[in-house]
């Protein structure tokens, strides 16, 4: 009984340790690393099965802060880096860590605030003059605080604005460190507005009586970019079916299917790749 | 060194085993101490193979701790333990077994305790079966064999400790008040085994307060006062008529206070 | 926000949807956790067992920081086993990061120190009962630490069900080494953050109540498992 007993837990844990070994799992796989805003919009759960049945190709898609992914990607963590931070992106490149960056498709960014509307900017299309109504009326806000791609799109824009938000940090300007999602559960719990890009907005399902205060100016579209991960640095690097994923998103096909996936029949994403890049 | 041992003059001739006769473990002026207290000091006595050796002494007079030291179960500060003329090894304490006061049972069948103690001895198969057999035989015990040791009553897990002890074949088996929880039926039972195993050759050293005890049991005595030896001599000699101050307080059931305080000595446990 | 019976009832209905996506997560779950509090045992019970039995230098002191180590946070072990696993880290050819090993890993480190520091408490406690008998009967260092993990093997399974209790529930460590990839490395835990941070509060309260009825359901399984052998023999 003992001996039967100790074979059982032996299988057990043959099993569990080499089921999840890659060389037994299914090979032919890439990992993306991208942003909570994408895996959060749901774009990728409707764009990947297509791209799989096309090419058999599974990508595996980590999706954290545009920051760590870059990390994660320098680390040599994935083989394509799907991200929202150009000027990151191109230092990246810049630094040998990715082969080339391509413009994907962009959203852009919004200012959601509570109904109540505090700092009286609801309906405004200039967010320089908003982020002003913000910082004068002391009305909270709750940022990424994060080093996220929106996090850093928000900072060029308080800057902008020739405001230094971090002077009020923990007073009306609060920073939750988190993703998208975790910044908005907590923004709408204070009555705080948030700057969040459209797609996870549209998607996020505790939107209270928050309402979209601020849109449409230029300096708030969110351009998404992708980049192979070095192969000649990092030598793991799939870079033939990371460059399969990057081409089909360049196409017109991946370009369509970007284009035609919608939540409650808006269109999340606008594709502008480059066409022969 | 004590030779009172070999004095058997005044031992009842109706036990056969008085002869003086081989010294299977010796103990040479024995000292040990614990936080700057002296437990027990300069203690001499032989233990004779094939006899029935008693240590007695009132509460706190160091019987268990030189039993413990005998067994090699402690190191002494000082003094000599010789078993069989050499110095007591490791793999002499193979050749003893001790029964404790409190049963220590294994959490497993009354089969299983038998067993772990002869595996431990390296039996194998097919004897080990047939000792734990025999033991369980002995100790009356068959009908419980698949029963859990620790669910047993106190005579029953007392009489598994004495066989298990015994089922090694030990040459010495020491017991240190083994029946001081028992009812009188389960104490007799104990008894018969250790005078069995007696007969068969097993030499004994028993710690015990009960003086019908030590009577039944006892062939010589050691009597122990505050971790000296007192008096040392057979057991009908030393408790019938004690030459130490001592071992008459303890049979008269007072409290001996030390020799520098005699006006004290007068005055019974009781009105203490 | 929904009432909580609501939540409840959707839970229940989730349950009993029998969606394949689900009894994925759920499944991968299991698997992960109990690969790393079986294998948290192989090494903590002998680690602890020999902590608690063994007189050595520097034994209080690893008992110190075994009881430290139960407090580890999750986040951190996850860093730590990314940092080894990661391609440029030490470990980084074995490919292991991002995925289920890597989770069995990182959940590994964390239950370890709960299940030895726990053990080494329980084996201490018997060793003061066993250690005079044990010697006495000449019972040598291996044989010892063996006889009593067996013996205090009821106890030892409450100690396997609270580094469960740890793991089953663990969120950190496991979102930065298996990276939450759905289909691959997306179990309850991580699942409930993702649903959480998209806003669907309902359904991440839901799969909260399936795992903690998955909780609920081995520890009772191993509970009557424990009653019952007692009762067939062993007290």
């Amino acid at each position: 009984m003992i001996r039967r007993a100790f074979l059982a837990l032996a299988a057990t844990v043959i099993a569990g340790v080499m089921a999840g070994h890659p060389a037994l799992a299914e090979d032919k796989f890439i990992i993306v690393q991208s942003t909570t805003s994408t895996q959060n919009s749901g774009l990728f759960d409707y764009m990947l099965p297509i791209f799989k049945k096309k090419t058999g190709i599974d990508v595996r898609v980590v999706a954290v802060g545009t920051g760590q992914a870059i990390k994660n990607a320098a680390n040599g963590d994935g083989d394509v880096l799907f991200v929202h931070a150009k000027p990151a992106e191109e230092k990246f490149v810049a630094d040998g860590q990715g082969v080339s960056r391509a413009d994907v498709m962009y959203n852009d960014f919004v200012i959601v605030g509570p109904s109540s509307d505090p700092a009286g900017v609801a309906g405004s299309s200039d967010i320089v003059a908003a982020l002003k109504k913000i910082a004068d009326s002391k009305s909270a806000f709750a940022s990424r605080g994060d080093d996220s791609g929106t996090h850093k799109a928000e900072r060029r824009l308080w800057k902008a604005a020739g405001i230094d938000p971090s002077e009020a940090s923990g007073d009306w300007y609060r920073e939750t460190g988190s993703g998208m999602g975790a910044t908005l559960n907590t923004g709408t719990g204070m009555d705080a507005y948030i700057m969040t890009d459209r797609a996870t907005w549209i998607a996020f399902g505790n939107k209270g009586d928050y309402e979209i205060a601020v849109e449409g100016d230029e300096k708030m579209f969110n351009q998404y970019g992708v980049i192979l991960v070095n192969p000649e640095v990092h030598s793991n690097v799939k870079a033939d079916l990371g460059q399969q994923f990057i081409d089909w998103l360049l196409s017109d096909e991946g370009q369509e299917t970007i284009a035609a996936y919608k939540v409650d029949g808006q269109q999340l994403f606008f594709p502008n790749a480059k066409k022969g890049s | 060194m004590r030779d009172a041992i070999y004095d058997t003059g005044s031992c009842p001739s109706t036990s056969p085993h008085l002869q003086p006769r081989e010294a299977l473990l010796e103990v040479r002026d024995l000292n040990f101490s614990a936080g700057g207290t002296d437990l027990l000091t300069g203690v001499d006595l032989i233990v004779r193979r094939g006899a029935r050796t008693l240590i007695m002494g009132p509460n706190g007079s160091g019987k268990s701790l030189l039993m413990r030291l005998m067994h090699g179960l402690l190191r002494p500060d000082s003094g000599a333990l010789l078993w069989k003329g050499q110095p007591l090894s490791p793999a002499a304490r193979h050749a003893q077994a001790m029964v404790f006061q409190r049963p220590v049972l294994l959490r497993r069948s009354v089969l299983a305790n038998l067993k772990f103690a002869l595996s431990v001895r390296g039996l194998r198969g097919s004897e080990r079966a047939e000792k734990t057999r025999a033991a369980l035989a002995d100790a009356g015990l068959e009908h419980l064999a698949s029963r859990p040791a620790r669910v047993l009553s106190g005579g029953e897990q007392q009489r598994l400790s004495l066989v298990r002890a015994l089922a090694c074949d030990p040459e010495l088996l020491f017991l240190d008040e083994p029946t001081s929880n028992l009812d009188p039926a389960s104490t007799a039972a104990i008894e018969n085994l250790v005078l069995q195993a007696n007969a068969r050759g097993v030499t004994i050293v028993l710690i015990t307060h009960d003086a019908g005890q030590a009577k039944r049991l006892g062939q010589d005595v050691v009597f122990l006062q505050d971790g000296q030896v007192a008096e040392i001599g057979s057991v009908d000699r030393v408790l019938n008529a004690p030459e130490s101050e001592p071992v008459r307080a303890w049979r008269d059931g007072r409290i001996y206070l030390g020799s520098n305080t005699p006006n004290m000595n007068n005055q019974t446990g009781r009105s203490l | 926000m929904d009432s909580f019976w609501s939540t409840l009832a959707g839970a229940i209905g989730l349950v009993f949807s029998f969606d394949p996506d689900l009894m994925e997560i759920i499944g991968l779950s299991l698997r992960v956790t109990l690969t790393a509090v079986v294998l948290a045992c192989l090494i903590g019970l002998p680690l602890g067992a020999a902590v608690g039995t063994f007189r050595f230098p520097g034994r209080t002191l690893i008992a110190v920081i075994l009881n430290a180590l139960m407090g580890l946070p999750p986040v951190v072990v996850g860093l730590l086993v990314y940092l080894m696993l990661s391609a440029s880290g030490p470990l980084g050819p074995l490919r292991l990061l991002y995925t289920p090993t890597a989770m069995i890993i990182a959940q590994m480190v964390l239950v370890t120190p709960i299940v030895a520091a726990l053990t080494r408490q329980v084996i201490e406690d018997l060793d003061r009962e066993y250690s005079e008998q044990f010697a006495s009967m000449g019972v040598g260092p291996v044989n010892r630490l063996f006889a009593m993990l067996w013996d205090a093997r009821y106890s030892l399974l409450t100690v396997a069900l609270a580094g469960f209790g740890r793991a089953v529930a663990e969120v950190g460590a496991v979102i930065i080494v298996g990276g939450n990839i759905n289909h691959v490395t997306r179990v309850m835990t991580t699942t409930i953050a993702l649903e959480t941070s998209k806003g669907n509060l309902q359904l991440a309260l839901a799969l909260g109540v399936i795992l903690l009825a998955i909780a609920l359901a081995v520890n009772a399984a191993v509970m009557a498992l424990r009653a019952s052998a007692v009762r067939a023999a062993y007290a």
